[in-house]
């Protein structure tokens, strides 16, 4: 039998590497470092506060990183998801499995109303765009005193039982918190990365690498901008609904563009464009401040410092970084 | 409402100048270094701070405020060259945000070491004797004070156009902020200009911090807010263009005067909402150049 | 070769070291279980405050002055050999990092108490964590919106005074002396609002003729656009309400435009570091209230002993007003501790609200139905000469003594009977 006889094979499959055997189980692998986590932080509720800001910039990575948008307005979407849980409960007094798909829906809508707004700016006008449509925001939630609590934040958001098919579990015990939240983040670690191996996420990488091509390819790239920023909210908005359990409160800060900073360094700070990048920032960041602050109140010092370093040495952030040297 | 008179209204447009007088200056900095750089500037309001800091400092080793008016200006600047030369220069060609993201961190840093240096609480700076006082201005008291930032304000611009329009310097940042490519391949050491056009830019934010510390005092925070409602400005007025920036800055301001005559709670949405619209409508603003670096 | 066995039950030189590395590994540990039983622990304290930002000087003292009750306490034997400890943690100002940390003390450091705070949302944060576990919290934030039926619960108490109390008390003294006609401008969020209420309520009273209440937003840099504005108006009295900042860019402009020459400034609150920062021209002649002055020792015994005590710690600084606040509110729950001779919550809640005190400027005591410390309110007015030391910044005018009067009533915070 020669080649032309031989029924057509697939090459035999190489060797899988480290890197794609992470790859290919990425979201089992951030589930499992998300169970043991606790463990080896400090304090519980540091750990939590990690896993809700990794959420929220992951969710933002899938803006900046993946299609290439730069927004300065992601506190709008956080703080969105965040006060619209509290208000669902505090004001309605809705349990808080209907809560926490309402901060969801929070979060998509406001990425909608910004997104159709801003996403046919470019470049740096769209990071300006972005910075002051949630400043508005944020000025409108703070007027709206009896909703919201205006300069005192929104208060009372008090979940003491959580009641799962009949089990009950103690919200107020740091670590069934911290399990409960997981949970919910874990969820959307499955969720993300089903997006992006889908074909709908081979756009949005083609609309980054090159817009022209993929626009002559057929892709209609603002739908596709808007749908990625809309997604974007989904995750930001269960961050936010999430933060507001945990902490019981929502502060009005939330949804100052300093929260939208935040994200952006922890974004760069992990990793942008990767997968646990946005994970291991928070991680670095969240760490960082609490353990500086233990030692010296100039704690933005060192942060800054940091920022600008990985900025002009490590542009591909911590996680970034040791994947490159990682393949090499 | 009390007493809506014509009169009160012209002074409110008055304070309205003041007041944009201050954002004018921030703006045109901005504005030069985005036009000439493409870089946006996050850390400019620490270099407005930082103006305002090395007067108080002037003022404790002896100095009047005439010899600050000399020397923050050129201190500022100089700072600036040191961190165009040091920190962004390294990072062109690596993409706009870069740049963008760099001055971010580099703003914590400055007001940090500020705090270090200086303390957290800030200082009381005192109107320079000669320019207290208000002045009937025809249609009422007004201080005398925010005249000579308006009369400041204006020799600035004065001086930045002369230098523009009618030294050899200028015309190659005008060409530049025009088509820098064109520049390069005429044999201008572009890397040389924009250092310049940096140094200059901070220069002028940090002299109008200096000007505004009589008006507001000086803490280390005093750049944050200011930054901000200078985006709205530099935006509206059209990123790169110093005209722009001018005419932006006296609206801006004048805006924010005519909002709290009105309505005052609404005074800081107005302008973020005014930015939103000119965002939206027309991304270049007045006089900027469409389709700026995407 | 033979390997030696070890006989069942005996100790090999190798289990010996395993086990002895095991067990210094377990006490490293961080998540080791604790052996040592609660009763030796100290009696801990939470006390967050905001150490970084605008108002790090004002929280550095409360640390300062609640480390000095804290001394006091051990000193005098503790709870019967018990001690206290002070836990600090840095709020940043801001509710959210204020929740975590409130959070951090309570489930890793297993505090007894939370005493602290200084912006009215922080200590709104604090409270709703505190309250959800059951643990008593001493606010020395100057808001009384915790005292407010939705916030409050039995394990909240409220050591400093309120806008409401303040001025009340400066408008008792400025309306019956400086005329009818008054211009308000307010900072445009929940202190301002507090602010202001409590001078409309006050000079109902004396019939006052409001000439206008001008808002502006929090963290205003620039009043010129509404100076002019209040000086149309020809008012007898302005009454500022806001605070920090604003408060000393305000008095500033105002200074500037010339508006002292015709009218008479009140505020509700004028606080030490803020005359500092300020300096005392934009301060000089502005008339306000505050909750301790140091000055004040020639007439209480207590402030004396606080003063001096103070001076002796801290290399003969004196304490300012928030210093006192971080004193009160420290002193009064370990004082309730020793009363009730246990650290049981309930029984702390009980001894506090029994409390009758006297602990740095004269008698006070708890309101039943909001936890609120019934305490005197000081009318000061800013010195700029003949000063005698670098803290005698201001001049006690007059006093209003404490009384329940002065206070929101318990029915108006949404107390039922």
């Amino acid at each position: 039998m020669n080649e032309m006889t031989q029924p057509y094979r697939l090459a035999e499959a190489a060797p899988v590497s480290w890197f794609q055997f992470a790859t290919r189980h990425r979201a089992s692998i951030a589930s499992l470092v998300v169970l043991v986590f606790p463990l080896v932080m400090p304090f519980t509720a540091l750990a939590v506060n990690i896993l809700i800001y990794g959420l929220y910039a992951l969710g933002f990575n899938l803006v900046y990183g993946y299609l290439g948008l730069l927004s300065f307005g992601h506190a709008a979407l956080f703080g969105t998801g965040a006060y619209l849980c509290g208000i669902a409960i505090v004001h309605f007094a809705l349990p808080w499995y209907a809560a926490i798909p309402i901060g969801i829906l929070g979060g998509l809508l406001m990425a909608a109303l910004i997104g159709v707004l801003a996403i046919r700016t470019r470049g740096i006008y769209f990071a300006m765009v972005t910075m002051a449509l949630s400043q508005c925001v944020y000025y409108l939630f703070y007027q709206a005193v009896d909703w919201t609590g205006g300069e005192n934040g929104l208060r009372g958001i008090n979940v003491r039982v959580v009641d799962i098919l009949g089990v009950k579990l103690d919200f107020i015990n740091p670590l069934t918190r911290y399990y409960v939240i997981a949970a919910f983040v874990i969820a959307a670690f499955f969720v993300l990365s089903r997006i992006l191996a889908s074909p709908f996420g081979a756009v949005i990488e083609a609309v980054r690498e090159n817009e022209t091509r993929a626009k002559a390819s057929g892709y209609d790239v603002t739908v596709t901008r808007l749908l990625t920023f809309i997604l974007s909210g989904g995750f930001c908005g269960l961050a936010g609904a999430l933060q507001a359990l945990h902490l019981s409160i929502v502060p009005i800060e939330i949804l100052h563009y300093d929260t939208s900073g935040i994200v952006v360094m922890i974004a760069l700070l992990g990793g942008m464009g990767t997968f646990f990048g946005p994970m291991v920032g928070a991680a670095a960041f969240l760490l960082l401040e609490n353990l500086v602050s233990v030692w010296t109140v100039h704690w933005q010092l060192i942060v800054g410092a940091i920022f600008m370093i990985c900025v002009l040495f490590f542009p591909a952030g911590i996680w970034g970084t040791l994947i490159s040297r990682g393949k090499r | 409402m009390a007493g809506l008179s014509l009169n009160l209204v012209l002074l409110q447009l008055f304070a309205g100048l003041a007041l944009g007088a201050i954002y004018v200056l921030f703006a045109i900095g901005l504005s030069l270094i985005f036009g000439m750089l493409t870089v946006v500037n996050f850390a400019h309001g620490a270099f407005y701070m930082v103006g305002a800091y090395v007067g108080v400092y002037v003022l404790m080793l002896g100095g009047n405020f005439w010899v600050c008016l000399i020397v923050v200006p050129l201190a500022v600047g100089l700072l600036g060259l040191a961190v165009e030369r040091v920190l962004i220069r390294p990072l062109y060609g690596r993409g706009i945000d870069y740049p963008l993201l760099l001055t971010f961190g580099l703003s914590y840093v400055m007001v940090e070491l500020v705090r270090i240096a200086f303390g957290k609480t800030g200082f009381p700076f005192d109107t320079p004797e000669v320019l207290q006082g208000a002045v009937n201005i025809g249609v009422g008291y007004f201080p005398l004070y925010r005249l000579f930032v308006i009369g400041a304000t204006a020799a600035v611009l004065l001086a930045l156009w002369l230098f523009l329009e009618k030294t050899s310097f200028g015309l190659i940042i005008r060409a530049g902020a025009r088509d820098p490519q064109i520049v390069r391949v005429l044999g201008v050491d572009v890397a040389r200009v924009w250092l310049i056009v940096f140094g200059i830019g901070t220069a002028i934010a940090g002299f109008a911090g200096l000007l505004a510390a009589p008006l507001q005092g000086v803490i280390p925070e005093m750049g944050s807010t200011i930054l901000a409602e200078a985006f709205v400005v530099t935006v509206v007025g059209g990123m790169g263009s110093i005209g722009g920036a001018v005419l932006a800055g006296l609206l801006v301001g004048v805006v924010v005067s005519m909002t709290s005559l009105f309505a005052p709670e609404m005074g800081k949405v107005s302008i973020f909402a005014l930015m939103a619209v000119v965002l939206i409508v027309r991304p270049q603003g007045f006089f900027g150049r469409a389709g700026l670096m995407s | 070769m033979t390997r030696k066995t070890a006989k069942s039950g005996s100790i090999t030189r190798r289990r010996l070291l395993t086990t002895v590395s095991a067990g210094a590994a377990l006490a490293a540990s961080p998540f080791r279980i604790n052996l040592l039983q609660a009763q030796e622990a100290n009696i801990k304290i939470g006390f967050p405050v905001p150490l970084t930002g605008p108002y790090g000087t004002e929280a550095q003292d409360q640390v300062r002055a609640g480390q000095l009750a804290i001394a006091q306490f051990n000193d005098a034997g503790g709870l019967d050999g018990r001690k206290a400890e002070l836990v600090v943690r840095d709020d940043k100002l801001n509710p959210g990092e204020a929740a975590t940390r409130t959070l951090e003390l309570v489930e890793k450091e297993k505090v007894n108490f939370v005493v602290g705070s200084l912006s009215a949302a922080v200590q709104l944060a604090i409270n709703n964590v505190t309250k959800e576990r059951g643990i008593i919290f001493n606010s020395i934030s100057q808001s009384d919106a915790i005292n407010e039926a939705a916030d409050f619960s039995k394990y909240t108490f409220h050591e400093a005074l309120n806008p409401h109390l303040t001025s009340g008390a400066v408008g008792r003294y400025a309306f019956s002396k400086f005329g009818k006609k008054v211009a308000f401008l307010t900072a445009d969020y929940a202190y301002g609002h507090e602010m202001v209420r409590g001078f409309l309520e006050v000079g109902k009273a004396f019939n006052i003729e409001n000439l206008g209440d001008i808002r502006h937003p929090l963290g205003t840099s620039d009043f010129s656009t509404l100076l002019p504005r209040i000086q149309a108006l020809k008012p007898d009295i302005l009454c500022i309400s806001n605070f920090g900042r604003d408060q000393q860019i305000v008095l500033k402009q105002a200074t500037d435009f010339g508006i002292k020459q015709t009218t008479q400034i009140i505020a509700p609150l004028l606080s030490h570091a803020s005359r500092v920062a300020a300096g005392p021209q934009a301060f000089d002649g502005v008339i306000g209230g505050c909750s301790f002055y140091w000055g004040i020792e020639d007439k209480f015994g207590s402030t004396k002993a606080f003063n001096d005590a103070f001076k002796k710690m801290y290399d003969g600084k004196l304490p300012t007003d928030y210093g006192a606040l971080g004193y009160g509110g420290v002193r009064t729950v370990l004082t309730a501790v020793k009363n009730a001779g246990s650290v049981d919550t309930e029984k702390v809640i009980a001894a506090m609200e029994a409390l009758k005190y006297d602990f740095y400027k004269g008698p006070q005591y708890y309101r039943k139905c909001d936890h609120q410390s019934v305490q005197s309110v000081l009318v000061i007015k800013s010195k700029s000469k003949d000063m005698k030391n670098e803290s005698d910044v201001f001049e006690v005018i007059s006093t209003d003594e404490p009384n329940e009067a002065n206070l929101r009533t318990c029915t108006e915070l949404g107390h039922k009977a």
